[in-house]
């Protein structure tokens, strides 16, 4: 893209640019060191991520109150307007992905080193890592302007919200086969919980980045897998 | 789902949507126009919709006055200026020289970036180009000068001093004056020519509302160089450049997306 011929106009544009890309890597290692500790039981790690959430509020309202300066000073237009809005809406994803993600850590503070069901952590960890995935590849899509990546992210929420049922279901058996197991489990189930809605917002974030590059709306339904609303506890259990 | 819904009916400003569904009220078709030796207009092929306001845009030198000054062919002043090609308005080819320039002139009216009140008094100078068509008693004369005063948003503030000199009025309240003079004569259509690129922000806010308001009676084209303004308050964009027509649609697809990559740097600013 041709340079604007008032060159502040490209700083302001760029400044908003370093803050959600410097906002995305905050958020990526969140996520990451929130699963690690609720893994690992590293009480240190979680307290990390909890604090590190200041930062990811702090640089989300300088884009908020930097975009909504660009449109008093300049009138943005076209893809500057796009620009310029999408910086806001993302922010506001990366923020509550960041919240999410110190939720995450505040619940690993709080199971401690209460028994993990080896197969529910190996769960986690791998929705985890398929989030971690579409996080990356939203980011990117933003930072490259590529909106087939970021098509490519929104289809692929379908497979979170899988593993996401498959997960609720797994937890409501252990909370059934012994009371003592509710309270972790309900933990467990947070965890996991945020762990889907991170991915809903890299879905919104792919949404938003195929406005910024095409001016278009991504009008049809995004595909959903997530059953946990039909799964319920068998009666007379 | 968070989605921005792209709803081009409040998308920008509060201009009302486009109406595709508008009949065309001038027809240009393969328009070329010189200056002497220069052409000035490349072949522009472009409809104007009725009771719509089309914002004609681009650099200083791209031709959209030019292309206003065809529509009531007040170039045809200029011996040395001609145009080729067709201009349809209702079906008819103004450019045909069996056309009557005055009447086409009562039909077209145009209003010019620096308001030219005549050296009469307020009321005089709407009469005047009233009187100029049709002979009208004192009492009915009075009620057009009225009617299009009211129209041009002035009444309230001219009233009581009808009879002092026009020139006497601030800037913004000439412009309106010229804007009353050219719809006191009826016409079918109104050129604006950066009609507020010389007034203050609130005298523009004025003429912008007076534009939103005559939409409803009058096919409206308005050439201006702030963007902005133009997204405010036109349903429809057309961008020239060196003398051809690089895209033209609705004001909010212009605005928000517009296809062309020229039309996008020109409207963000990165031209040159």
């Amino acid at each position: 893209m041709a340079e604007h011929i008032v060159s502040s106009y490209d700083n302001d544009l760029q400044g908003l640019r370093q803050r959600i890309s410097e906002m995305g890597g905050i958020a990526e290692k969140m996520l990451v060191d929130s699963i690690a500790a609720l893994v690992r039981h590293d009480k240190g790690l979680a307290q990390n991520v909890v604090a590190s959430d200041k930062r990811l509020d702090i640089l989300q309202r300088e884009v908020e109150e930097s975009a909504i300066l660009t449109i008093a000073r300049r009138q943005p237009l076209a893809v500057d307007l796009r620009e310029t809005i999408s910086a806001i809406r993302i922010s506001g994803d990366v923020e509550r992905i960041g919240d999410m993600a110190k939720n995450i850590g505040k619940r690993a503070l709080a199971i401690g080193d209460d028994f993990q069901p080896q197969k529910i952590v190996v769960g986690l960890q791998h929705m985890g890592d398929l989030v971690l995935g579409q996080l990356k590849d939203v980011l990117d899509a933003y930072a490259q302007k590529d909106t087939a990546k970021a098509l490519d992210v929104w289809r692929r929420d379908g497979a979170i919200d899988a593993l996401y049922t498959s997960l609720f279901r797994e937890l409501l058996t252990y909370m059934m086969e012994d009371p003592r197991n509710i309270s972790f489990c309900t933990h467990l189930l947070f965890c996991a919980k945020n762990i889907e809605r991170i991915g809903d917002h890299t879905t919104n974030i792919a949404e938003t980045v195929h406005y910024l590059v095409t001016g278009e709306t991504l009008a049809i339904d995004r595909p959903k897998n997530d059953r946990s609303i039909d799964a319920s506890i068998p009666s007379g259990a | 789902m968070s989605t921005i819904a792209l709803n081009t009916s409040s998308a920008i400003g509060n201009a009302a949507a486009a109406d595709a569904g508008a009949p065309v009220r001038i027809a240009v078709r393969n328009l070329n126009f010189y200056y002497g030796d220069f052409r000035s207009l490349k072949d522009i092929s472009l409809d104007f919709y009725d009771r719509q306001v089309t914002a004609l845009i681009g650099p200083s030198g791209c031709g959209k006055s030019t292309l206003l000054r065809t529509f009531n062919r007040i170039y045809s002043l200029y011996p040395e200026q001609r145009a080729d090609g067709e201009i349809l308005l209702d079906g008819q080819n103004i450019l045909s020289p069996s056309i009557d320039v005055n009447e086409l002139r009562a039909r077209v009216g145009m209003v010019f970036q620096k308001p030219t009140p005549f050296p009469m008094s307020i009321y005089d100078n709407i009469a005047f180009g009233i009187k100029l068509y049709e002979r009208l008693s004192k009492a009915e004369l009075d009620g057009r000068v009225e009617e299009a005063l009211r129209k041009a948003a002035l009444w309230d503030e001219v009233k009581d001093k009808l009879r002092q000199s026009g020139m006497g009025l601030s800037g913004g309240q000439q412009q309106r004056l010229c804007i009353a003079r050219t719809i006191a004569q009826r016409p079918e259509v109104i050129l604006l020519d950066e009609p507020t690129s010389a007034l203050d922000p609130i005298s523009t806010g004025k003429i912008e509302e007076l534009i939103e308001q005559l939409r409803s009676e009058f096919t409206i084209v308005i050439v201006t160089h702030n963007m902005q303004q133009a997204a405010r308050i036109s349903q429809f964009t057309a961008f020239m450049y060196l003398g051809e027509l690089v895209e033209f649609g609705p004001t909010t697809k212009m605005f928000m997306n517009p296809s062309k990559k020229q039309t996008q740097d020109y409207i963000t600013g990165r031209f040159g």
